[in-house]
């Protein structure tokens, strides 16, 4: 019991005398994130948007691939970016490995299907819901899905936290293809399990609770689009649901 | 006078459900149709064909060249927009240039008494102003072939006797053709020139609106006495 409360006094005061190196990990972790997100969002969005609207011979059997990429383990992702990344691997001219920008790659990539599948999916019950009257006006599939696409912006929103909260709180494939170097690639998720690992736990405990910060800010940055969104539209919206459980 | 539709042995099937069963019909410029029938007997089917919504199992539809169509549905969807984009969007899916669109989105809102409301978000409009709103842009499109599908069943008695009102108004007035569905026989009786019956998506009967509710039906189209007998107690 003392151990426990001394380190979490000792957290608590990493957190609140702005240690340097915990405030460097959270601010790397935060921009790295960030920039994945938005790579993510801007390919997954347009893409989800076109597959909620768009029918082809083969649409299924991808829909079915993309919904199997939702429950990619964030490892193998590491590892594929790995192999892509490594001197012989396709993009190894880049040297990217063990740096940031592998690191924005990989979360990226695992968040990419995340982005893509809540969008077709937010988009084709739009589009199932009113996507006719749209048409009757003339518009055609890709015009549709992007009418759709900003007619619901504010769930979009909530995909983009939610795609957020997904990419900070990951681990394995930043691991994998950042290495973990001290005061270079090292973010919260990977510091965490090293410091834990090592019996630093002040540190680990202080980074945990800055995630769990993180974590409920987003939450709560959903909550407040939801009630921004009902304000908008007025009383006949649907609420929308939280992302982040 | 010339053709404006025309649906030659037209049938539509649902997987195993056929929604339309060898429907044939032909409508002149300028004629005022009502559909009738029972819930799901093909009324909504029959209008998303004539609008080329839906795709046709079998037979062929074809239209009069330069028709301009525009469709008003049971329920409108309220982009997530002023009032005035809301009408402004249509046209411009039209090709309507933007400024244009803006200047005709106004004189349309004014027709429809929504001018005071141009900068409110369309989805805070009661549902009576909402289908009001919806008129607006179908008639802001300028067409001479106007489809609704059940344009008042989900108002209330008010806000149906003001669509209403201006619904005729716009159909007397620019000589417009009209194909609409309906469960409201005093609606149909004020606003068609004929009726169509449909049952299990089939033409039972079509008839002028005279005919329809004036005349005898028992033994030329039993059906339909039947549907009428029915809705009309």
């Amino acid at each position: 019991m003392t151990t426990f409360t001394e380190t979490a006094l000792t957290a608590l005061q990493l957190l609140t005398q702005l240690d340097p190196v915990l405030w460097s990990i959270v601010g790397r972790s935060m921009w790295v994130s960030v920039l994945a997100t938005v790579m993510a969002c801007s390919v997954g969005v347009v893409l989800g948007a076109w597959l909620g609207v768009a029918r082809f011979v083969g649409r299924d059997a991808l829909l079915t691939v993309l919904n199997t990429l939702l429950a990619l383990p964030s490892v193998v992702v590491g590892l594929l970016v790995y192999l892509l990344l490594s001197r012989t691997g396709p993009l190894g001219h880049l040297g990217w490995l063990f740096s940031l920008k592998a690191m924005v790659l990989a979360q990226a990539v695992l968040v990419l299907p995340v982005v893509t599948a809540l969008t077709r999916q937010c988009v084709e019950d739009a589009e199932r819901s009113h996507g006719e009257q749209l048409q009757s006006l003339g518009a055609r599939p890709w015009l549709r899905s992007v009418l759709l696409a900003w007619d619901e912006r504010y769930a979009l929103l909530t995909v983009l936290i939610a795609a957020f909260g997904r990419a900070v709180s990951e681990v394995g494939a930043v691991m994998v293809v950042g290495g973990n170097i001290e005061g270079f690639t090292r973010v919260m998720t990977t510091a965490i399990a090293l410091e834990t690992s090592k019996g630093d736990l002040p540190l680990a405990l202080a980074l945990g609770l800055v995630l769990m910060g993180v974590v409920l800010l987003l939450n709560v940055c959903i909550s407040m689009v939801r009630r921004w969104r009902q304000r908008m539209d007025g009383a006949g919206a649907e609420p929308v649901q939280g992302v982040l459980a | 006078m010339s053709t404006a539709l025309q649906l030659h042995d037209v049938s539509v099937q649902f997987n195993t459900h056929w929604a339309l069963q060898h429907v044939n019909l032909h409508m002149q410029a300028g004629e005022r149709v009502a559909l009738v029938g029972a819930n799901g007997c093909g009324k909504s089917t029959l209008l998303r064909v004539a609008h080329g919504l839906l795709k046709v199992s079998g037979g062929s539809v074809g239209m009069a060249p330069k028709l301009k169509q525009a469709m008003v549905f049971q329920r409108p969807h309220m982009l997530r927009t002023s009032v005035l984009r809301f009408v402004v969007w249509g046209l411009w899916l039209q090709g309507v240039s933007w400024q244009e669109a803006h200047t005709r989105a106004m004189h349309a809102l004014e027709r429809v008494g929504l001018q005071d409301m141009a900068e409110r978000s369309a989805r805070t409009l009661s549902g009576g102003q909402q289908q009001r709103l919806a008129l607006a842009r179908a008639w802001s499109l300028k067409p001479n072939f106007v489809l609704l599908d059940e344009p008042t069943s989900s108002l209330d008695p008010h806000a149906k006797r003001e669509v209403e009102r201006l619904l005729a108004e716009w159909v007397t007035a620019s000589k417009v053709s009209l194909l609409f569905s309906s469960h409201n026989l005093g609606q149909v009786k004020r606003l068609a020139t004929r009726v169509i019956y449909l049952e299990a998506g089939r033409v039972l009967a079509d008839l002028s609106v005279d005919a329809f509710f004036n005349r005898p039906l028992g033994e030329s189209h039993p059906e339909a006495h039947l549907f009428l007998k029915g809705e009309l107690g």
